[in-house]
């Protein structure tokens, strides 16, 4: 298949001016008659939804879970990045661009980087006028702080919950719309298949979750913003719920999945504790711009922190990283975590931890200051692990966060199926293999407000729509499936809980294609995902029925769908010989253990076609241009 | 350490329901509330007994979505503390923790613990938002905003809509959940345009469902887990008066609950 990206011609600074203006239009009249519907209710899958509905289309917006305010983007800490330079520190456009593209090690789409930059100004204005509390300074303006990869301040905040505050900013436009009745809201809904009509995408099956109803619904466009698949892995930072189902199940009717191996590892996460353990909790990179993060000299020092003198703590990132010390990228500071650990020097119970240490912030600045920039993360680090941090230093380790992978799309967001589009952290397209923090909430909200307007409406008025229903065979070819799959899961009656099968696999993907990966391994893990997979739906145990709320049916279907995206990590990633961003393949680093990519050879997106459950998947090619930022070896020395 | 948990079992709203009482010999400590009935879900799929249904998501006490009575307290005894991060050691050894889904008549039986809080959607869905569509926004900067005053907003907006205010009020009033968001956007010079007309659409809203009314007792603010202050309900009835006296017009409409679920 050629990958058709619709990339503009021209200069960089006038590609979506240019895309814009050469898009058809859809007129106020005619809006009305087109449907769309959107699931996910998150920053993508909710602004969308709102700004879709304030435009005059008819909306049906799906979420899983109660209300649209509960999905993910809400625990999103730290805060999202604009290019405003309202600190005059030398912020532009352009260097968000620069740092984006550079700090994604040059792995991503550069018009694409580049039209996040321009939008990312606009995001900070609407979100502000929609009454986001961001973080003031006493005059009233706004201030900012800086996150990992940049050395510019450009960072807008509301304390430590600026997801929240952001999703709800857009889950109120949302329910605004869905009183103007231009939004119908499915909540307690799960898109369980694609439904694809003479090649577009034109429906989705959905089971709803209380009375386990299995329904069709049609529209001219569907929209995904159905998140990241991190749980792949079973202990992330992501919520329970998130899943990759609906991308999969898309993936399934032929869109293409783009460089699954791209995982993000977020360094500041409290240690495991125990077997039990469900989830991982993220402390914010923001903590890092006053914490200093150090383990002691000593192999096995079993001494409290305060005891160890000064001279015998190796700050380590500050030595390594002189010009960026505590806030190098996301990648370089779990993986230099993960290499003092393994060299012993870990702190803890387990030996999996590196201190993150306040103490010399709190000297110079107060502990009222701190209190007032980190205080709520302090409270939930003590709530949890029972430690001060004010007086002790956190415990820190990476785990899985975000998934830079996702369904490929175009540059209007289109999927490689004609009417399928795809948003936020679901898509592949802009932070290459490592995103740089406080950008994810950036993207969504860009996706999703400023550019699926324009790009669905070209769509829409570029295509003629044939009337579409429940009795079309594609319709009901996939409800079948669905109901089979539903049947099937219930009527095995094994002896193991999904929860074991899922704990198993993410233990393997962990292992072998987490933080560091090697061509052996992987092939490993392959074989043992298979043999997994095959043991699960022999041997699972799902009780209840599917005519009523089933959580155990519901887990089973999503993790049924993880380990065949798992099998695709660990394909994707064996195929990769280099080492970038996320993804590091030990055979492939630099002397001083940095990462080494290999342009001559894999400056592409790998876009993967489905041919099967356990059949090897077929590899399209994207070309990765560089016009602009001439890649280089990524230094934060 | 060792825990008797009696739950509130019940399959659906027709569904009589009652306690139904599990003994746990090995809970260890560092784990939350949510884990501890993880670790009792496994061991009923095992003996082939349906799980225990409860509401979660994110486990960061940010999402909104968990919560039920433990002991008689919504979320538990620990303050500004959601279940999901409830470490166990807050109980004691031999301790019989009596655990149910938040009672209100706004809030219909699903199963188990798990209730259905669309009603708190609708009161937002009724002006819980300033009139911005994408595209108006002038820069963020051209509108200066005090820090007081946006701290001011930032603690109300902290709200996470879970319903721990409505399950810990004796008259199951939603005025602390309402309260807060007319006070978040309220506060906020973007927001004032709309503060009247808002605060008749929300309130409208709120008398419309099945909540009772505000008698200023105050459980509501010592249950939220993000300790949103009884303030922000004088806020809303000083608004809702002056509305009220003001505005004579009846285009604020409160929309009809909804108690079935509807998938097509």
């Amino acid at each position: 298949m050629t990958l058709d990206s619709k990339l503009p011609s021209g200069p960089i600074e006038q590609a979506w001016d240019k895309t814009r203006f050469d898009m058809k239009l859809v007129n106020p009249a005619n809006k009305r008659k087109h449907s769309i519907i959107v699931v996910g209710s998150g920053l993508a899958g909710a602004s969308a939804a709102a700004t879709l509905g304030e435009l005059g289309y008819n909306v049906k917006c799906f979420c899983f879970q109660d209300s649209p305010r509960r999905a993910h983007s809400i625990a999103a800490q730290g805060g999202i990045n604009a290019a405003k330079n309202y600190q005059n520190d030398g912020d532009s456009v352009y260097r968000l661009f620069y740092d984006t593209v550079k700090g994604g090690d040059f792995r991503a789409r550069e018009a694409n980087v580049y039209r996040l930059a321009q939008i990312s100004v606009s995001i900070i204005d609407q979100c502000v006028a929609q009454g986001v509390p961001f973080a003031r300074e006493y005059g009233g303006a706004l201030t900012n702080r800086s996150f990992g990869g940049a050395q510019v301040s450009r960072t807008f905040y509301a304390r430590g919950q600026t997801g929240q505050q952001l999703l709800l900013g857009a889950y109120q436009a949302l329910e605004r719309q869905i009183h103007e009745k231009t939004v119908t809201m499915y909540p307690r809904t799960e898109m369980l298949d694609l439904i694809v009509i003479d090649g577009k995408a034109r429906g989705i099956v959905v089971r709803h979750l209380v009375t386990g109803e299995i329904t069709t619904h049609f529209a001219d466009a569907v929209i995904l913003g159905t998140g990241g698949y991190g749980n792949v892995y079973y202990l992330s930072t992501n919520a329970k719920g998130s899943n990759v189902t609906a991308s999969w199940r898309a993936h399934k009717r032929g869109a293409l999945f783009a460089n699954p191996c791209y995982t993000q590892i977020h360094p500041t996460c409290i240690p495991v504790s125990g077997d039990y353990q469900s989830k991982l909790t993220l402390m914010s990179e923001s903590l890092r711009n006053d914490g200093r993060i150090w383990v002691p000299k000593q192999k096995g020092d079993k001494r409290k922190p305060d005891q160890i003198p000064e001279e015998e703590r190796d700050y380590y990132l500050e030595r390594r990283y002189p010009s960026f010390g505590n806030l190098v990228p996301r990648d370089v500071a779990s993986r230099n975590a993960k290499s003092v650990c393994d060299e012993g020097r870990g702190v803890g119970e387990s030996g999996l931890g590196v201190y993150l240490d306040f103490t010399a912030a709190i000297k110079r600045l107060g502990e009222h200051v701190i209190r007032e920039r980190y205080g709520n993360l302090f409270d939930m680090y003590q709530r949890i692990t029972d430690e001060d941090p004010y007086k002790v230093p956190m415990r820190i380790y990476p785990a899985i966060h975000y998934t830079m992978g996702g369904l490929w799309v175009d540059y209007h967001l289109q999927s490689t199926i004609p009417g399928l589009f795809v948003l936020g952290e679901a898509n592949f397209s802009d932070h290459g293999a490592n995103r740089l923090g406080a950008s994810a909430l950036m993207q969504g909200l860009s996706d999703g407000y400023f550019v699926i307007p324009y790009t669905i409406g070209h769509y829409l008025a570029s295509n003629k729509f044939a009337k579409v229903d429940s009795s079309n065979p594609e319709a009901q070819q996939a409800v079948a499936n669905v109901k089979q799959i539903t049947d099937k899961l219930l009527s095995i009656k094994g002896k193991r809980t999904v929860d074991s099968f899922h704990r198993e696999l993410g233990k393997i993907m962990w292992e072998y294609c987490g933080m560091s990966r090697t061509a052996e391994g992987l092939e490993k893990a392959i074989g043992l995902i298979d043999a997994l997979r095959e043991e699960f739906w022999q041997n699972v145990n799902v009780p209840g029925s599917g005519d009523d709320l089933n959580q155990s049916l519901e887990k089973a279907g999503r993790v049924a769908d993880f380990f065949e995206l798992g099998r695709l990590m660990c394909v994707d990633a064996r195929e990769r010989n280099e080492s970038c961003g996320g993804h590091f393949r030990e055979e492939y680093q630099t002397p001083e253990g940095e990462a080494q990519r290999d342009d001559e050879h894999y400056s592409y997106v790998a876009a993967w076609g489905y041919n099967g459950p356990g059949q090897h998947p077929e590899l399209n090619k994207e070309p990765l241009e560089f016009d602009y930022v001439h890649p280089s070896q990524r230094s934060y020395k | 350490m060792k825990l008797r948990l009696k739950i509130w079992r019940q399959k659906n709203r027709n569904d009589k329901g009652s306690f139904v009482s599990y003994s746990m010999d090995d809970v260890n400590p560092e784990m939350s509330m949510l884990e501890c009935l993880d670790v009792l879900n496994e061991t009923l799929i095992e003996r082939g007994e349906e799980p225990v249904t409860f509401e979660h998501d994110c486990r960061e006490g940010i999402c909104g979505s968990c919560g039920f009575m433990i002991n008689g307290i919504p979320h538990g005894p620990q303050r500004a503390t959601t279940v999901c991060q409830l470490t166990m050691r807050h109980f004691k050894d031999g301790e019989e923790l009596v655990i149910e889904p938040w009672r209100a008549g706004a809030f219909p039986m699903i199963k188990d613990l798990m209730v259905d809080r669309r009603a708190l959607d609708r009161i937002i869905e009724s002006g819980g938002y300033i009139s911005v569509s994408t595209g108006n926004a002038p820069d963020g900067n051209d509108i200066l905003i005090g820090k007081d005053t946006s701290d001011r907003a930032m603690d109300a907006a902290a709200c996470i809509g879970c319903g721990a205010c409505v399950a810990a009020c004796p008259n199951a009033s939603a005025a602390l959940f309402t309260g807060a968001k007319i006070t978040h956007l309220g506060v906020l010079p973007q927001g004032k345009i709309e503060a009247e007309r808002r605060a008749l659409g929300m309130v409208g809203q709120m008398n419309t469902e099945d909540f009772g009314s505000c008698t200023n007792i105050g459980e509501c603010t010592a249950a939220c887990p993000k300790e949103i202050p009884l303030e922000v309900i004088a806020r809303m009835n000083q608004d809702y008066w002056r509305a009220s006296a003001k505005r004579r017009d009846d285009s604020v409409k409160p929309v009809t609950p909804v108690t079935r679920w509807n998938a097509k």
